[in-house]
């Protein structure tokens, strides 16, 4: 496949280069709010992305995702706030007073959604079909609920942050070097997730979506597998969220509200499951459309359905599956 | 190690399954020796598939005792058990539909290597897994399929493939449930002759309903009766039982 011009190659290259000129090409069109609006597809794709590695390649129709999503957020939003009170974070077994370096917040919030998602995926994990579903998404809506009854970080208004991580020599302010920055971390974890999934232990969560009774029969404890990569996706989600906190400066329990997880899913499968790349364009295609449709119509979903109907009937491997064509080893 | 003859391979004690009123296995005692192809028998609804869910872990008995080895295993879970060295293949083909037929080989020889907590190197370049996977198929003859999808072979090259998934995990103890189910003649020739040099290298737990090939391969029968066992003997044996003629050979036709 190597140095071959496929048309995989084509589509590849051609998304990098509107990736990484678009926040000039905005500029020069006179609407640098398009690079805002790049960012937050960008935010979504890593959330997207996560979700498929469980979704797409392990099977795991999780309906909670958005858990980890707004777990990562409030994660900097609780180190800012504190940050900016002065005061002590509660439950901690020690002083800290949080902080407003992202060097501190992003992998904490990375670690913070893995260990959500390790133990919500250990209880989840040890059922299956629609129970999986169903207990993904109530542990969601539990978290969802939690945050609404806890005034001290805002209830149900959320909190609005002080402002933007530091992130020296970064100025997060700057949209262009948040999205920057945002295009940077999507494409290293798009480079991770493709080694996992083509990797040994790739192949054993894609051998558990196909036939796990058999996995077993072959000798694999396929529960820990499964949990390693719900446990991975989480983390995934978490750096989105941490993310997303940064781009609307705002954390709010609708982060995590089912609604929010359906939109990662819609995101995943609109793009192409089971694709690593697809979830990208899915994230583009959803955000896009009700950017443009709800000009028109508040109504915008009533377009959204059908095309999403049209893209499962139609396009298997979603609109990225349409634009590059039959499967190859490396989706 | 030393392998007696009165230490069993595996070894079924007293195993009862029921479910509700109806009794799939009946206080089902045998013993499969080392090397030796040992045929489970019996008409449709004997238990015999039961019997081996049972003995591969997917089904939990309701009473008894399954020894591998002479260690018991009646309370492993089935992905331990297959760890020890028992492994099945099944009667429904039992697939990667979306791998080739070389993943598919290559995913049980990776079973056998330790855990797979390996999140970098690709899986499908890695020659550990791939020569072992390639020098399978060439034995079971089905090297020029080995890019090909699952979804892509015919019925019979299924068949192969599951026992060559079966051959590639290194099993001291192979259940076979119907291997030549929905086989044409040639195919299942075919299928005999790889099944026959395995005879003497590792024990096999053989499921057919075809007598001319548990009597061409087997080194003893089995003959389950409604979940019980009736007799269990050599092939000439079984097949001058009268008993065995009457419960088996009348019920089936």
């Amino acid at each position: 496949m190597e140095g071959r011009l496929t048309r995989r190659a084509v589509v590849h290259g051609l998304a990098l280069i509107i990736l990484v000129v678009l926040p000039p090409l905005a500029d020069a069109a006179g609407e640098p709010f398009l690079t805002t609006v790049a960012s937050r597809i960008l935010i979504y794709a890593i959330a997207a992305v996560s979700l498929d590695v469980i979704l797409g390649y392990g099977g795991m129709v999780s309906f909670g995702h958005a858990a980890f999503f707004g777990i990562g957020a409030y994660t900097v939003g609780i180190l800012m706030h504190h940050a900016f009170d002065g005061t002590v974070i509660p439950f901690l077994p020690w002083d800290w007073t949080g902080s407003v370096s992202a060097f501190v917040q992003f992998p904490l919030a990375i670690l913070v959604s893995g260990l959500f998602a390790l133990v919500i995926g250990a209880l989840s994990l040890r059922t299956q079909g629609v129970y999986f579903i169903m207990i993904t998404l109530a542990f969601a809506q539990m978290l969802y609920y939690f945050m609404i009854s806890l005034p001290t970080y805002g209830g149900e208004d959320g909190l609005n942050l002080w402002e933007r991580s530091s992130l020296p020599p970064l100025d997060l302010y700057d949209e262009w070097q948040f999205y920057y920055l945002t295009l940077v971390l999507l494409l290293l974890f798009l480079a991770l997730m493709q080694r996992l999934v083509n990797s040994r232990f790739g192949m054993v969560i894609r051998g558990c979506k196909q036939n796990e009774a058999r996995m077993k029969a072959l000798g694999f404890a396929t529960y820990r597998y499964k949990l390693a990569a719900f446990t991975i996706a989480g983390m995934g989600a978490g750096l989105a969220g941490a993310l997303a906190a940064n781009h609307t400066e705002f954390v709010g329990p609708d982060m995590m509200h089912w609604t929010r997880s359906g939109e990662i899913m819609i995101m995943v499968i609109l793009g192409g499951m089971g694709t690593l790349y697809g979830p990208v364009l899915g994230a583009a295609t959803l955000l896009l459309m009700e950017e443009v449709l709800q000009q028109i119509t508040e109504h915008w979903m009533v377009v959204l359905g059908p095309f999403l109907v049209f893209v499962v009937l139609f396009a298997r491997r979603g609109v990225y599956g349409w634009l590059v064509g039959k499967a190859t080893d490396d989706d | 190690m030393t392998r007696t003859p009165e230490v069993p391979l595996l070894e079924v004690v007293d195993l009862s399954k029921s479910y509700g009123a109806v009794v799939a296995s009946d206080n089902l005692s045998f013993a499969v020796r080392p090397g030796e192809i040992h045929a489970l028998i019996g008409p449709n609804g004997a238990g015999k598939t039961t019997a081996i869910g049972q003995i591969s872990g997917e089904i939990r008995p309701s009473a008894g005792r399954v020894r591998f080895q002479g260690r018991d295993i009646t309370r492993l879970p089935t992905h331990k058990r297959a760890q020890l060295g028992l492994k099945r293949s099944y009667q429904i083909t039992s697939l990667f539909p979306e791998f080739t037929a070389e993943d598919n080989v290559a995913l049980a020889v990776q079973a056998q290597q330790g855990h797979s907590f390996r999140f970098w190197t690709r899986a499908r370049r890695d020659a550990a897994l791939r020569a072992p996977a390639t020098q399978v198929l060439e034995r079971i003859g089905l090297a020029d399929k080995a890019k090909l999808k699952v979804t892509e072979l015919a019925h019979g090259e299924q068949r192969q493939l599951e026992l060559a998934m079966a051959l590639a995990s290194e099993p001291s103890l192979l259940l076979l449930d119907e291997p030549m189910a929905g086989m044409g003649q040639s195919e299942s020739r075919a299928m005999m002759d790889l099944l026959r040099p395995l005879k003497g290298q590792i024990g096999i737990l053989l499921v057919e309903h075809d007598m001319d090939v548990v009597f061409a391969l087997a080194d003893r029968v089995s003959v389950l009766v409604k979940g019980a066992l009736l007799m269990t003997g050599t092939p000439q044996q079984v097949r001058d039982d009268p008993e065995v003629r009457r419960a088996y050979l009348g019920d089936e036709d």
